[in-house]
């Protein structure tokens, strides 16, 4: 059972391989702001007081954590021009991947926010902080704190998922492998190859967002 | 004109009849411990004079503002009124001058450098002007209360509401706290206490609260109350808690 793998086969077609790699970074990227703050936004009307708000968020989050992202997808990309919506797939495929995220990192924010002591919020409200005041300054930051891992996790979760996104031909990094593969058959060498960037891309996204929690939250550095 | 006027004030939780028609006027300057069984209602009454319970019968008013539960009218009571809580209630991501600083620059529009001159003030009141860049995390539970203490005193309140704020503490740390209070007392500070530390209620309290059953079943002046209570509830209190 030797294999002999032709990588050198792979390099007339590299330029895809960094087109792909771009794409894939720059959908992950919007997704990620875009996903994180439709999250925090659900999240802070599903804590709120509003039981109407509250109501519709979670109808959101049921429909999107209990349904397969491809369908989703083919639901933004196929479904919505039927209403008169029409979207490039690099539109469609991002959209659905912020709602997706969206979703996701609704329960994940909510579940930070129900965790911050109710006395902290009283503290606010004594010392005079406005609701949305109290909200931003008080009880989103520790919130966060909390479940960064989580949150960070799910951004994961979501880029490796933007491969499905070339089932509606977005031309990322494994659409490239697909039509690379299709050119010179060599599937077994740029599935490999791209799997290892995928890789690659986790561990980094993972650094970086180490990185950012120590930034963003001086007290992790102070002693206990 | 009394600072704080309690008005005959009733509160239920459900059918729980909590707060039973409680009158008091507490002078600017004034100390007054609150004391009483766990449930008598000690705590309602103060969480009421700031408006963090509402209350469903009668009126109470603080430097001549009506408290109500309505939000705006408990942000402008912020500036008349601090309260300290047993659990510290400090802001774990912010360090101790940012959380004192966080309500004087949000609500009073005070300049950043303003806010920061002023929490090396209220810092070194508190004995804790070295701590200005830790945070909480990193301070003592007693330390940590009184920060809590500095940051109410940022707001420049005129009454400082303290809900046992000893009652979380490791006892050779309730000390730093009450000395801390003893000296705020000693500058006029209006002070309304909950407390379970009745030599401090006898020693630094002008007056003392005795509540029983959601009523204020005993009041006098502090050292006269403790030495000779008039009903055998205070009695059997006083002999089960000294």
């Amino acid at each position: 059972m030797a294999y002999n793998f032709q990588f050198s086969g792979l390099l007339p077609y590299l330029q895809n391989l960094v087109d792909g790699l771009v794409t894939t970074v720059v959908i992950t990227l919007i997704t990620t702001v875009l996903g994180c703050l439709l999250g925090t936004l659900c999240a802070a009307a599903r804590a709120g007081q509003s039981s109407f708000k509250s109501k519709v968020v979670g109808v959101y989050v049921e429909l999107i954590r209990n349904t397969p992202f491809i369908v989703q997808l083919f639901f933004i990309f196929f479904g919505l021009p039927a209403l008169g919506l029409r979207l490039s797939a690099w539109e469609a495929g991002t959209l659905a991947m912020v709602i997706n995220l969206g979703a996701y990192s609704t329960e994940i924010i909510r579940a930070g926010i129900e965790a911050t002591p109710k006395g902290q919020i009283e503290a606010a409200k004594v010392l005079g902080l406005t609701r949305f005041q109290t909200f931003v300054r008080v009880v989103l930051p520790p919130a966060i704190q909390k479940i960064y891992p989580a949150l960070t996790s799910q951004c994961i979760i979501v880029m490796l998922g933007s491969a499905v996104l070339s089932q509606i031909s977005v031309q990322e990094l494994t659409f490239a492998a697909n039509f690379i593969q299709s050119r010179n058959f060599l599937s077994f060498e740029v599935y490999f190859v791209v799997a290892g960037v995928y890789l690659l891309l986790s561990i980094g996204m993972r650094q970086l967002f180490n990185g950012i929690h120590y930034l963003v939250f001086p007290n992790l550095r102070a002693q206990r | 004109m009394s600072l704080v006027n309690i008005d005959n004030v009733h509160k239920y939780y459900g059918d729980n009849h909590v707060l039973k028609g409680v009158d008091l006027k507490i002078k600017a300057g004034e100390v007054i411990s609150i004391i009483g069984r766990s449930g008598s209602g000690k705590s309602t009454l103060l969480r009421c004079i700031n408006g963090l319970e509402s209350y469903d019968k009668g009126g109470i008013t603080v430097d001549q503002m009506e408290v109500t539960s309505d939000e705006e009218q408990i942000r402008k009571l912020s500036k008349s009124v601090g309260m300290v809580f047993q659990s510290f209630n400090l802001f774990p991501h912010l360090t101790v001058s940012q959380n004192i600083t966080l309500a004087p620059k949000l609500v009073r529009k005070v300049s950043a450098e303003e806010a920061d001159t002023l929490a090396l003030q209220v810092l070194e009141k508190v004995g804790l002007k070295d701590k200005a860049s830790s945070y909480p995390q990193e301070l003592s539970g007693g330390q940590q209360q009184r920060v809590a203490i500095a940051r109410s005193l940022a707001m420049q309140p005129k009454v400082l509401l303290c809900d046992e704020i000893t009652s979380a503490l490791d006892p050779e740390l309730v000390g730093d706290v009450l000395n801390v209070l003893e000296e705020l007392a000693a500058e006029g500070m209006t002070l309304v206490l909950v407390t379970h530390e009745m030599n401090f209620a006898r020693d630094v309290g002008d007056r003392v609260i005795f509540m029983h059953q959601g009523k204020i079943w005993e009041s006098g002046d502090a050292k006269e109350v403790f030495a000779a209570p008039k009903t055998p509830e205070l009695q059997k209190f006083i002999d089960a808690v000294l």
